[in-house]
């Protein structure tokens, strides 16, 4: 009897594991899938590249107050502060951050930027390949993060478009969002 | 002794020779082959078992992967460690490999064919004895692992040979005495005959296959014991990653652990080859159509029920965990062998009361 309980139970793990064998994979099928993601798929959550947002009028949110880069332990964020003027006004407050650089040599993606944005400027997007044989080319500028312009405005453009329809909007609008390519 | 089935009268020594190294090369070309891929259809299988893609970046599925892995052997450094026995260190993998390919020339995989005027049977040589070698063969691969371990002068090997020895020599006993039901059965240690013994039907659709013919047992006790004379999963103490690094062949490097590897998949080919001929009635199977159709089917029943063994391998690889010491040496001696046994004595007995 051991015998047939030993060989049913054989029977038991091959059977799960034969259901394995032809389920569909978990491991994300990455550079080879469809889509402008190729088969990436992310976490809400996920800590990638960041984005800079702009408020519901298109303006940046980032005031320059200089707390992500307090914040940041590897301190890698750089900034350079101007004041808004009437006929030149960036951000809505009072200062913009007319140099915004984030080395990312150096980021180590942990977050505290973001919780330490008391204008919710600054959000990590889901921009991951960022690999490059040229370590200068890692200092990402302003421009290179900044959320797209008006299109999209009143939306979250992190978490709320799929990337097709932000391809769309940014052949549409020129402008430069660097969390999807 | 060895009676060769040279129909002399009819081949000169010259086309013997030239068929049989044509036979040779297309052999060994042929088993690399499917050594190769079946390294690739494990990596693949195991994969899609754990939800895992498998090779797939080098050529379409991960094909070309197996080429690739090769000319990564070829080119890595072939260091020898300090301190090793150099004329086994180096004499241990070539014997691995030397015999894993020696026992593949006993297996045939078809008929007698003629071609323009030349007969030759299906396989490399065909002897009357050839069961019996291909044991004897693939009993000595033991010492390569065996040499292996004990040159290496490293503690791991030595425990990885030690227990391939002690594991190896237990399971040959059952794989021997599995292997003898089949053999009273037929009453002839070669291989074509008896194959020969398992062509027709028994009550109009069951073939008389040796395992559709009582001997099921046996089959299952051969297939326990040559999963073990195999070091696979679930016996695969000798070369256990998680506990001893390797087993045997921890400090070996390029070629020479490339060779222990193409050892054991050619003795997983070779052991799957012994059950399909003694046990699934070998190259037997549905014919028809034209007759290139009829002339190639043959082999194909062949190679698909190897194909079946190797599929099993794999699936149990990537489903049992692997056995704990005492209970392999257990499971052989006390468990294994007296079925081995018991399946001889009642073949013997109904073999007997026939005649």
């Amino acid at each position: 009897m051991n015998v047939f309980s030993g060989l049913a139970a054989l029977a038991k793990g091959m059977a799960v594991t034969f259901k394995e064998m032809l389920s569909p994979t978990i491991v994300e099928n990455y550079p080879d899938g469809p889509g402008p993601l190729r088969g990436a798929m992310f976490q809400e959550r996920y800590r990638g590249v960041h984005v800079l947002q702009r408020d519901e009028n298109g303006l940046e949110k980032c005031v320059a107050c200089f707390l992500c880069a307090a914040a940041c332990p590897s301190n890698c964020i750089y900034i350079e502060a101007a004041d808004n003027t009437a006929e030149h006004r960036i951000s809505g407050a009072e200062r913009y951050a007319q140099v915004y650089n984030i080395d990312y040599n150096r980021c180590i993606f942990c977050g505290y930027c973001v919780e330490a944005c008391p204008t919710d400027a600054i959000t990590h997007g889901h921009g991951f390949e960022v690999a490059t044989l040229n370590a200068s080319s890692l200092v990402y500028r302003k421009e290179q993060m900044l959320a797209p312009r008006p299109a999209l405005q009143g939306q979250n453009a992190v978490f709320s478009i799929s990337g097709e329809e932000q391809l769309k909007a940014e052949r549409e609008h020129g402008g430069v969002g660097r969390w999807i390519e | 002794m060895l009676r060769l089935y040279v129909e002399e009268k009819m081949l000169s020594i010259t086309t013997f020779v030239i068929v049989s190294v044509i036979k040779i090369v297309i052999a060994l070309a042929v088993l690399l082959t499917a050594v190769a891929y079946t390294v690739w259809l494990e990596r693949k299988l195991v994969g899609r078992i754990q939800n895992r893609w498998g090779p797939q970046r080098v050529g379409p599925f991960g094909l070309l992967q197996p080429l690739a892995d090769g000319a990564k052997f070829i080119f890595k450094e072939d260091l020898t460690p300090p301190y090793v026995y150099k004329p086994l260190y180096i004499a241990a993998p070539i014997l691995s490999l030397v015999l894993a390919l020696t026992s593949i020339s006993l297996v045939p995989i078809g008929n007698w064919v003629t071609v323009r005027g030349v007969r030759t049977p299906l396989e490399i040589t065909d002897v009357n004895i050839g069961l019996l070698i291909i044991l004897g063969i693939t009993s000595l691969s033991v010492y390569g692992v065996a040499l292996a371990g004990w040159s290496s002068n490293s503690k791991y090997s030595l425990l990885g040979s030690l227990r391939a020895s002690a594991q190896m020599v237990s399971y040959e006993i059952a794989l021997g005495v599995s292997l003898v039901g089949v053999l009273i059965m037929s009453g002839s240690l070669n291989l074509r005959e008896i194959v020969d013994m398992q062509g027709g039907h028994m009550a109009g659709f069951i073939p008389r296959w040796n395992i559709f013919r009582g001997q099921i047992v046996a089959f299952f006790v051969y297939l326990a014991a040559a999963f073990a004379e195999t070091n696979r999963v679930p016996f695969d103490l000798p070369e256990a990653e998680t506990e001893l690094v390797a087993g045997y062949h921890t400090e070996y490097s390029s070629m020479k652990f490339a060779m222990f590897f193409m050892a054991e998949y050619a003795n997983m080919i070779t052991a799957a080859s012994i059950a399909t001929l003694l046990f699934l009635g070998g190259w037997h199977g549905p014919l028809g159509g034209p007759w290139w159709l009829q002339a190639i089917l043959p082999v194909f029943w062949f190679a698909l029920k190897v194909f079946g063994f190797i599929f099993l391998y794999i699936w149990i690889r990537g489903t049992l965990p692997r056995f704990r010491y005492d209970q392999l040496m257990a499971f052989g001696w006390k468990f294994l062998f007296p079925i081995a046994v018991a399946n001889v004595l009642v073949t013997s007995l109904i073999v007997a009361l026939q005649k």
